[in-house]
């Protein structure tokens, strides 16, 4: 029984009709829209797959079909809703919040998307003092990393929107009131010293302005619980920095908080990249910690769990045609028994057990 | 009982030999036990009597190579180990008359209590037969001439052996012959128990016929005597070919099987256990689920993030062919994390016995040992 053929059709249908019939389908993104939308934020082990059958197929699931039913419905003039996909390792957080951005990019939302935010958190080299504010740690590499994959992935807003103040950035430069975002942009990918702080202007111009209904904003961030955690920074005096101090964190925290209108507020916690938390915990009290929590609260809660029957049947099949398992068991009935229960239907597990057959 | 006991302390002493160091003498002698029609003949055989005491010096470890023991010297030693056993009967203040091998052993190790760890350095008293190795006595006679018709193929024994093996299959394919001339020929399918007996090895073999052998020899009399069981025997054959055959002991017939217990909604589940090194596992299988396990409280998935441990708790599932039917709820202590999941998975196993026929039972464990 081959799923996937039934799936190609499918993908030419435009993703807001997807429904509760396509859970466990298949559907393409072509390699041109994997460019734009998703720059960076898709799971490494993904990005390799993707190269190796040459094209991105992600598969429909139930929790990102529900977040897309409620981002469906919701009514702008509220605060923004926060949404927080949780679920034990390897059960597709990720991927599913790649999917919301694509629907979303595809709706022509603006798409605001923090790939880890656990990696501002631990290994930055260098910290600078920040210009803004005295007592804040500046990340020049990771912030300017960051703004050349946002301009690609929103180019065509950047030129749109106005920014609503004067900005000085040092005694030669500054932006003027009115000028396209593009300009601050452009200012932090070219003086890194100031891309952290550009990235505050750009968080503060986008809440400020998404309440107006110009456009919606999507606001996207994989791994929130790093913004609440520890971190392994240290100062010159090898003190520990709290996540506060960091520019960066700070201002995101301010994104998350739930505020303004005219969006959404998709986060994931996850246990892959963070610090300090033991293996076993995947649930958002225990991975975000009682100010996480309250800062979050209330939010909706959405569960990613393992495979159901069905969709690991539609995985293997996918694995089948593009021709990825070569043991001679792998068709047979035995083989998926053993795949089932060596992985436990989970994804990433099945994944990696793919990869050695 | 002073006296008796210095003398029957001096032959059981003169009895005690270290088993090892007998082993060294199993070249040609001048004595064979079961010797084939070697009775009559000349009795003036030359003996070269070299009588081993109880302790050698370094001097003659060159000399026990060529040992032999004559046939009065082993008669001798029958009667003595007689006399030690009823002396033995009666210090134990057991009846003589009925003091079997295993009372002896038993009361070896209680006289003698040894600390050595390899089992056949420790004081043995055993019949002479068992202890000094079968030996052949001179094959020819004064004259020079042998007394067998296949002395100069050089392995008589085992020629004659192969000889007659085939006599008997000629003879039985003669038999079934004549009953398909008369029409009274019946097919009847041969039912050996598969699993119960084996054939001799080798080394078997050799010390039955007190000859050497070689690996091809060994293999064509094998074959000789498979032909010979597939064709349909009387009972002669049958217990020519019984010979050859050893039986196995049934292990798993040592390991109680418990039958299904049925708890509330009328399930069938089967407890057992297991253990491997430190570690020590109790599992509990249900019929009819789907195939979780859950260790300890937490799913196999998070409790055993390594393939290669899951890997092993798949096993008894996959080899009975059951992958999704069962569920499993267990506990586990101690150990580390790969003989955690051995001892799971010998205690899975032994729980799935009960869900499973005894024939598979001992297919299951013979397999482990092969595999």
């Amino acid at each position: 029984i081959m799923l996937k053929g039934m799936t190609r059709l499918v993908s030419r249908v435009h993703k807001a009709k997807h429904g509760e019939q396509h859970v466990g389908q298949h559907y393409n993104i072509s390699i041109q829209e994997l460019k734009t939308v998703f720059p960076h934020g898709l799971p490494p082990r993904f990005v390799m797959q993707v190269k190796t059958f040459n094209e991105a197929c992600l598969m429909v699931r139930k929790p990102a079909l529900e977040l897309l039913h409620y981002l469906k419905n919701t009514n702008f003039a509220h605060p923004a809703v926060r949404y927080v996909l949780y679920g034990e390792k390897g059960t597709g957080k990720t991927l599913s919040l790649c999917h919301i951005i694509h629907f979303c990019a595809k709706q022509d939302w603006l798409i605001l998307h923090i790939p880890d935010a656990h990696l501002w958190v631990k290994n930055c080299r260098d910290l600078l003092q920040s210009t803004y504010n005295k007592q804040r740690f500046d990340q020049p590499l990771e912030a300017s990393v960051w703004l050349k994959n946002f301009k690609t992935a929103n180019e065509r807003f950047l030129s749109q929107i106005k920014v609503q103040d004067k900005y000085v950035w040092n005694k030669r430069e500054s932006t003027e009131k009115g000028s396209p975002l593009a300009e601050v942009v452009e200012q932090g990918i070219m003086r890194v010293r100031n891309a952290t702080d550009a990235v505050g202007i750009v968080l503060k111009e986008l809440k400020r302005q998404s309440s107006l209904g110009i456009f919606r904003l999507l606001v996207a961030v994989d791994g929130v619980n790093a913004l609440w955690g520890r971190t392994t920074l240290k100062r010159e005096d090898k003190s520990l920095i709290a996540p506060e101090e960091l520019a960066l964190i700070y201002n995101l925290r301010k994104m998350v908080k739930n505020d303004w209108q005219g969006g959404a507020i998709v986060l994931t916690v996850s246990q892959t990249g963070s610090l300090f938390k033991p293996r076993k915990a995947y649930l958002p009290q225990e991975l975000l910690g009682k100010e996480g929590f309250d800062t979050l609260d209330p939010f909706i809660p959405i569960l990613v769990s393992n495979y159901n029957p069905k969709e690991f049947e539609a995985c293997i099949q996918y694995y089948l045609e593009n021709s990825w398992l070569q043991h001679e068991k792998a068709h047979t009935e035995e083989g998926k028994k053993e795949l089932l229960f060596l992985s436990n239907r989970n994804p990433g597990l099945l994944e990696r057990l793919c990869a050695y057959l | 009982m002073a006296a008796p006991c210095v003398s029957c302390g001096a032959a059981a002493s003169y009895r005690l030999f270290l088993a090892g160091r007998v082993s060294f003498a199993r070249e040609q002698g001048l004595w064979k036990a079961a010797a084939a029609g070697l009775q009559t003949g000349t009795r003036c055989q030359i003996l070269r009597l070299k009588h081993s005491p109880a302790v050698t010096t370094k001097k003659n470890v060159a000399a026990l190579r060529r040992e032999s023991y004559t046939v009065d010297f082993i008669k001798k030693q029958i009667e003595e180990f007689n006399i030690g056993k009823r002396h033995l009967a009666n210090m134990m203040g057991e009846d003589p008359e009925t003091f079997t091998q295993e009372d002896i052993d038993r009361a070896i190790t209680y006289l003698f209590p040894s600390g050595l760890f390899e089992k056949r350095a420790r004081p043995i008293m055993k019949h002479p037969e068992e202890i000094f190795p079968k030996q052949r006595a001179i094959q020819w006679g004064e004259d020079g001439r042998p007394f067998h018709f296949l002395f100069y193929t050089g392995k008589q024994s085992y020629y004659s052996l192969m000889h007659e093996a085939y006599g008997k299959v000629l003879h039985v394919e003669e038999r079934q012959d004549q009953l398909r001339a008369k029409g009274l020929f019946s097919e009847k399918p041969k039912t050996k128990d598969p699993i119960g007996s084996r054939w001799l090895i080798k080394e078997e073999l050799e010390e039955m016929l007190v000859e050497k052998l070689s690996d091809q020899d060994y293999a064509q009399f094998i074959r000789l005597l498979e032909r010979l069981s597939a064709l349909p025997c009387d009972a002669a054959e049958e217990e020519f070919v019984g010979r050859f055959r050893r039986t196995v002991t049934v292990q798993s017939k040592k390991h109680l099987i418990e039958p299904l217990q049925y708890d509330e909604q009328g399930m069938a589940f089967s407890t057992g256990r297991g253990k491997r090194k430190t570690a020590n596992a109790e599992a509990v299988v249900h019929g009819h689920g789907s195939g979780k396990i859950e260790i300890n409280g937490v799913d196999y998935l998070l409790y055993f993030p390594v393939t290669q441990d899951r890997e092993q708790l798949m096993f008894p599932f996959h080899f009975l062919d059951r992958l999704g039917k069962h569920d499993v709820t267990c506990t586990v202590s101690g150990g580390g994390r790969s003989s955690q999941a051995g001892a799971i998975r010998l205690a899975v196993a032994r729980a799935l016995c009960s869900f499973i026929t005894e024939d598979e039972v001992e297919w299951m464990r013979q397999e482990q040992t092969e595999a």
